[in-house]
């Protein structure tokens, strides 16, 4: 049959020793990521339902914690020029829809792509029957579609790989220090509000 | 002390603080060591490419989309693997490990039907699977990676992911519930 051999075949000169540790450092990192988050009860659909009913306040909780330590450590190591950073580029078309129709899976599904791998190694075989099957005709589906929204939809709207601070055109931690902050805070307040 | 530590790691439930915790961290030493985001989604979709290859030989390579993002085993790839390991580890030390069809919150709203709970995870699936590649992340690649490097496509995407999770479950257990 005749393929594209031409396209996106990397050169190995041969005999080359390929390189695993990539491989390895990230299932090293998967296995600690895995491992957080099912102590911290989000592998369970009903944590994650919970949040979305407003009436178990876990995943909030571990997002922003996360987010909180990860901006604060990202950023020194940005200023200390130990890290590049990766900001996705996006469009209102992408993010809004994009993130509505995620949420509403979130809601039906009651995994996300991370946490269902969770599940999968918690023993939930609703995660691994049907939703991870799903998942993978979900993205099917849209590589099928591609073509098409990407001239169109995809780009309605389109800001590329903004970020606050370039947005602002201030330094980073004049967006950091107030984040974090609010973040701390309204941490603070769900603890008050006995969340 | 070392005894702490074992009672420590086979308990069942941390403070989800010590959690967001270990998962900032976590995200740093992504970024120093391997320089890359926590993030998941994308693997799947690779997946799907790899399966659907299986099938149709490699002209599925030649699809735009797969192009832009290679069908291969890669550093997220392996990070998904590790996620059900280091799970699965977790729940067998503290003796939380279960297999199970139907979840209680799910049984408790609309029954202990196995079938119907996996039709409802497979449509909630597909929507999950299509809407992180339109959105280009998902919880973890924009709701955690994304948002703590102040991206704008980030914070606009895990806004969106919450607005529709939040609609979505309270109408479903509304209506159906």
């Amino acid at each position: 049959m005749q393929t594209g051999k031409s396209m996106d075949k990397r050169m190995q000169p041969s005999g080359a020793r390929k390189d695993k540790s990539p491989l390895l450092r990230g299932l090293a990192f998967g296995i600690v990521f895995g491992f957080l988050l099912q102590k911290g009860g989000a592998t369970k659909y009903d944590v994650i339902v919970g949040q979305l009913l407003l009436t178990d306040f876990t995943v909030i909780k571990i997002m922003l914690s996360a987010v909180l330590v990860g901006m604060i450590g990202i950023h020194a190591m940005k200023s200390l020029g130990w890290v590049d950073l990766y900001p996705k580029p996006g469009s209102a078309g992408m993010n809004i829809i994009g993130g509505l129709i995620f949420g509403a899976g979130f809601a039906l599904l009651g995994y996300c792509p991370g946490t269902i791998a969770g599940a999968i190694g918690n023993g939930s075989l609703d995660a691994l029957v049907g939703g991870l099957a799903g998942i993978l005709i979900g993205s099917g589906l849209f590589a099928s579609l591609y073509p098409r929204l990407s001239r169109g939809i995809l780009m309605k709207g389109s800001f590329g790989d903004m970020t606050f601070p370039r947005l602002f055109k201030v330094n980073h931690w004049m967006i950091v220090i107030p984040a974090v902050t609010l973040i701390f805070l309204l941490l603070y307040w769900l603890e008050r509000a006995g969340l | 002390m070392e005894g702490n530590l074992i009672e420590f790691l086979k308990e069942v439930r941390w403070s989800s603080y010590a959690v967001g915790t270990g998962i900032g961290i976590l995200s740093c030493f992504s970024f120093l060591i391997s320089g890359k985001p926590l993030a998941c989604s994308t693997s799947f979709a690779k997946t799907s490419g790899m399966i659907e290859r299986l099938f149709s030989g490699k002209k599925v390579e030649l699809k735009p989309y797969y192009r832009k993002i290679g069908l291969a085993v890669d550093w997220q790839w392996m990070l998904v693997l590790g996620i059900v390991i280091g799970s699965m580890i977790s729940a067998l030390l503290s003796g939380d490990f279960s297999w199970q069809w139907v979840p209680s919150l799910w049984a408790a709203e609309f029954g202990g039907n196995p079938l119907l709970r996996v039709i409802v995870a497979l449509f909630g699936g597909v929507c999950i699977g299509f809407g992180s590649r339109w959105a280009g992340g998902c919880t973890s690649g924009h709701g955690i990676s994304g948002t703590l490097q102040l991206a704008v496509s980030s914070w606009i995407s895990a806004v969106c992911f919450f607005i529709g999770g939040i609609l979505t479950a309270n109408a479903v257990f509304s209506l159906f519930g």
